[in-house]
């Protein structure tokens, strides 16, 4: 070393600065990124505009989630293999203007729950009653997910259960019942699917159905032969479960198209959703896959183009396990939020926040992960999310829930998950090469998060701080205005745990609308309709959808909230159909039931 | 992994005939060269990388530190291929959505190079240095490479291959095969300890971040010890540590061994050099 002692020095204190970085940032970042405070009600109003109460067991809700018990043969891993299952659906099944909650369970012999509404306050499980409770049977399978669509125009809303086993359609009829309609439509007679959603692919009015196989549907998880049921590899895995592409051919009628029109893939998917993301008038389909990289299927109208890797969103293989729209730079673009896994000291994969780049057309559309930008990157094992203005300020906020397994709160599987994770093909496909989990935890007891959308672009977590404060093993999101108030109310399914509703007061001067449409040319759920509401010098867009986030679905209800003051001018609507409906300057603070025009 | 430039202690005699210089390549490039085809092989085939601009960012990072140190504190411009071996290291071995540990993590590495040092060598590995203090400080945003490359056998077999053809030319081979071997016998311990399936623990030598590790970073010349035997038993020893820290459940049990075995033997060398020449000159 050739200099002296003061250049050494300087030297060593830069050396220093360079070490000490990584807490200073740590500490800045988190402070930027959370609010922590437990705040009380009004506190929570005054601050953020909101604030959520757990209310499951006075409005009548006590539904804790069972999971299944498989083949003895995966016993040392079973709590790692059966760590889904926990649903939640909104639908007004029976329309009568209040939304309901239908929610899986998934233990051999449990039952399954469809809460209708009471106008009360209360729901009241009427399940048994209209034949869509007792479907969880080791010879027919259990339930995973459910989504609803109303595949046959009638005006009701149709129920496809899917399950680790026999997939069912059940038909509405008339909301005083539903009949299975399985063997009818010829849905396949096993498969292992997590995700399933409705849209009508081909503009012809009827509902399709998409659905994701996650394990490979040659596998009855209660009676193996082998034990090689595991993906082989944690990243780039293709021994999955198929896709299936049911197009509606009317009469009750469909037919598997997913090969004739490009959709093959033996990915993990778990969850999926359909936007017109390019602004076509096709909706898209975004298949988040756990083991791999995301796919995007481009539509054009007949046909699907896979192009995730060339629009950027299918490049870096994580484990995807979530799809939810939202329009959260107040653009009139989608972006569309992926979970996958963080878990601080082992693996941060962190979550995708896919915000189309200024200057994509819809040919040549790129997405760009703003997420660490925004705020919304690290949640833990995240699973379901779901965007929805929850302080009706005008901004899409972000509700993520996470958490996978919570046993014993003091000894960690990760050690052992990712030293096989990392293995060989040969060894990670095998579930006896796996360690026990010997009742440990994996990424349990995780915090949930609130982000609050600033409208600047940036998210803030005030999970604690409005009162969400669980740490239960979180699946299922889903919002809907449970109580027609003009504000979105919180439902999350969890695995292994209670069936949690968060009843939202949102600041009375914080204005709102909300739209409930019908179509008649298109598909009677609207599912696919687009609504663009222009007020105070902003617009917005959202999506009606078929499924959204992991096993949800949001309300058919399109919400918006406006801020104080507004002044709405018009709002847009693009209906399936491709006709264009405009509602000039309508009232806030109302629901309006607008029916397609002819 | 980030000083494997200087390759063989003793150079062969070879006729050096004017095709033998061309068809030749410094031995000094020969571990770039195969580190950068496994980038680009990886990154084509898995994309193994999330970005080439977080990897870019590292080797710049790590290039321009060690010719800015070097330049001031050896009054010379250092030969760039140990700095863009580092970067590249970093760049393929950490993992993380932001860009900052990238460029935090080439700067630590080398500058370590210029701080950490006994009897006038640097003692730490410099990028097991920075990414062992980058897993440790920064957890929260930083995770190493484990589960890439597709973990499936063709490229692991590849690797292994072109890996140890490298090493045996590099005359390193013996570090590489001890450690190794010292890991399966370990592993086989493990599972007596813990009652896991042995191919559970065997499972980490079977993955990307081995194949780095048992190339480049533990052979690494600068910061092993010269004597063959001993290379052996240091080889040997962490492999041991790493045991001790995997049965603690430590995820980044290689990368802290290394790091914690790696100073000592060096440092124990340089300490006995130095008796021995002390002895000599008293002779």
């Amino acid at each position: 070393m050739k200099r002296g002692p003061l250049a050494r020095a300087i030297l060593a204190v830069f050396f220093i600065g360079l070490l000490i970085t990584p807490l200073v940032i740590r500490r800045v970042s988190a402070r930027k990124r959370i609010d922590a405070t437990t705040l009380d009600r009004h506190a929570s109003l005054r601050r953020h505009g909101f604030h959520l109460q757990e209310m499951s067991h006075a409005a009548g809700i006590d539904f804790v989630h069972s999971a299944p018990s498989l083949d003895p043969k995966l016993e040392r891993i079973m709590p790692q293999v059966a760590s889904m299952g926990a649903s939640v659906s909104i639908v007004d099944f029976d329309r009568d203007g209040w939304s309901d909650i239908y929610v899986t369970n998934s233990g051999e012999g449990s039952r399954n729950c469809l809460y209708r509404n009471q106008h009360d306050g209360t729901f009241k499980d009427v399940a048994g009653a209209m034949g869509v409770a007792d479907v969880n049977q080791i010879s027919t399978g259990v339930s995973m997910a459910a989504v609803w669509g109303d595949y046959d125009n009638d005006g009701y809303e149709d129920l496809l259960l899917l399950k680790w086993g026999r997939p069912e359609l059940f038909h509405n009829d008339g909301g005083h019942g539903f009949t299975r309609v399985s063997d009818q439509v010829g849905l396949p007679k096993w498969l292992n699917a997590n995700t399933a959603n409705w849209f009508d692919y081909d503009g012809d009015g009827r509902l399709d159905l998409f659905i994701g196989g996650y394990y490979s549907e040659n596998f009855d998880l209660w009676h193996l032969d082998t034990t090689r049921i595991m993906p082989d590899s944690f990243e780039y895995a293709k021994n999955g479960g198929r896709k299936y592409l049911f197009h509606n051919l009317g009469n009750g009628r469909f037919e598997e198209v997913s090969e004739k029109v490009g959709i093959s893939s033996r990915r993990w998917a778990l969850a999926s959703s359909s936007a017109d993301l390019r602004g076509t008038g096709h909706p898209d389909l975004f298949v988040a896959n756990d083991y791999g990289v995301s796919e995007l299927y481009i539509n054009d109208g007949q046909r699907f183009h896979e192009r995730g890797e060339q629009t950027g969103v299918g490049f870096a293989p994580k484990s995807g396990m979530n799809v939810a729209f939202g329009d959260v730079l107040n653009q009139g673009k989608l972006s569309v939020y992926v979970s996958n896994i963080s878990e601080e000291g082992v693996l941060i994969q962190g979550n995708n926040l896919w915000v189309p780049k200024d200057g994509s057309s819809s040919e040549t559309i790129r997405f760009e992960n703003l997420a660490r930008d925004l705020g919304v990157e690290l949640g833990g094992w995240s699973f379901g999310a779901q965007f929805g203005d929850l302080n009706n300020d005008g901004s899409l906020d972000l509700y993520l829930t996470n958490g996978y397994v919570s046993l014993d709160r003091d000894r960690s599987y990760w050690y052992d998950f990712s030293r096989v994770a990392g293995g060989n093909s040969t060894i990670i496909g095998d579930a006896r090469n796996w360690p026990a989990m010997d009742k440990r935890s994996l990424s349990g007891y995780q915090r949930k998060h609130v982000w609050l959308n600033d409208g600047a672009g940036k998210f803030v977590d005030v999970a604690q701080s409005v009162g969400v404060n669980d740490t239960y093993d979180g699946r299922a999101v889903a919002f809907a205005d449970l109580w027609n108030r003009g504000v979105l109310d919180v439902v999350v399914a969890n695995q292994r745990g209670p069936l949690l509703l968060y009843k939202n007061t949102v600041s009375p001067e914080n204005e709102w609308i909300e739209f409930e449409l019908e179509g008649t040319r298109s598909n009677r759920s609207a599912i696919g309709a687009r609504v663009t509401l222009y007020w105070n010098g902003q617009k917005q867009v959202q999506e009606v959808s078929g499924g959204s986030g992991f096993s949800a679905q949001n309300q058919r209800r399109i919400h918006f909230g406006l801020g104080k003051a507004a002044v709405i001018e018009k709002a847009v609507i693009r209906w399936p159909s491709g006709k264009l409906q405009e509602l000039d300057k309508p009232s806030p603070n109302q629901l309006h039931n607008v029916k397609e025009t002819q | 992994m980030s000083q494997q430039v200087v390759v063989s202690d003793k150079k062969p005699v070879v006729k050096d005939t004017s095709w033998r210089k061309i068809v030749s390549l410094d031995n000094r490039f020969i571990p770039p060269v195969f580190i950068t085809l496994i980038l680009l092989v990886g990154n084509l085939s898995y994309g193994i990388l999330e970005s080439w601009k977080k990897t870019l960012l590292a080797i710049a990072a790590s290039m321009i530190a060690e010719l800015v140190l070097g330049r001031i504190f050896l009054g010379k411009w250092p030969h760039p291929a140990s700095a863009y071996i580092t970067g590249i290291s970093v760049g393929i071995l950490l993992r993380s959505p932001a860009y900052w540990p990238f460029a935090l993590c080439g700067l630590t590495s080398i500058t370590s190079k210029y701080v950490l040092r006994w009897k006038g060598h640097h003692i730490w590995n410099p990028s097991n240095f920075g990414i062992s203090v980058l897993l440790f400080l920064a957890g929260d945003t930083v995770a190493s490479l484990s589960i890439q490359w597709g973990n499936f056998l063709p490229p692991m077999i590849i690797i292994w291959i072109l890996g140890s053809l490298i090493m045996l030319r590099a005359r390193r081979f013996n570090i590489t095969a001890t450690y190794v071997l010292s890991f399966l016998l370990f592993s086989l311990v493990r599972t007596w300890i813990t009652g896991n399936p042995w191919l559970s623990e065997v499972s980490p030598l079977t993955g990307p971040e081995y194949q780095l590790y048992i190339f480049f970073m533990i052979t690494d010349p600068k910061t092993t010890v010269r004597n063959k035997w001993a290379q052996c038993l240091v080889a040997f020893c962490i492999a041991f540590v790493e045991m001790i820290l995997r049965l603690n459940q430590v995820v980044y049990a290689p990368f802290y061994a290394l790091f914690l075995v790696g100073p000592i033997a060096t440092v124990t060398e340089l300490w006995l050099q130095s008796r021995r020449g002390l002895r000599s000159a008293t002779a």
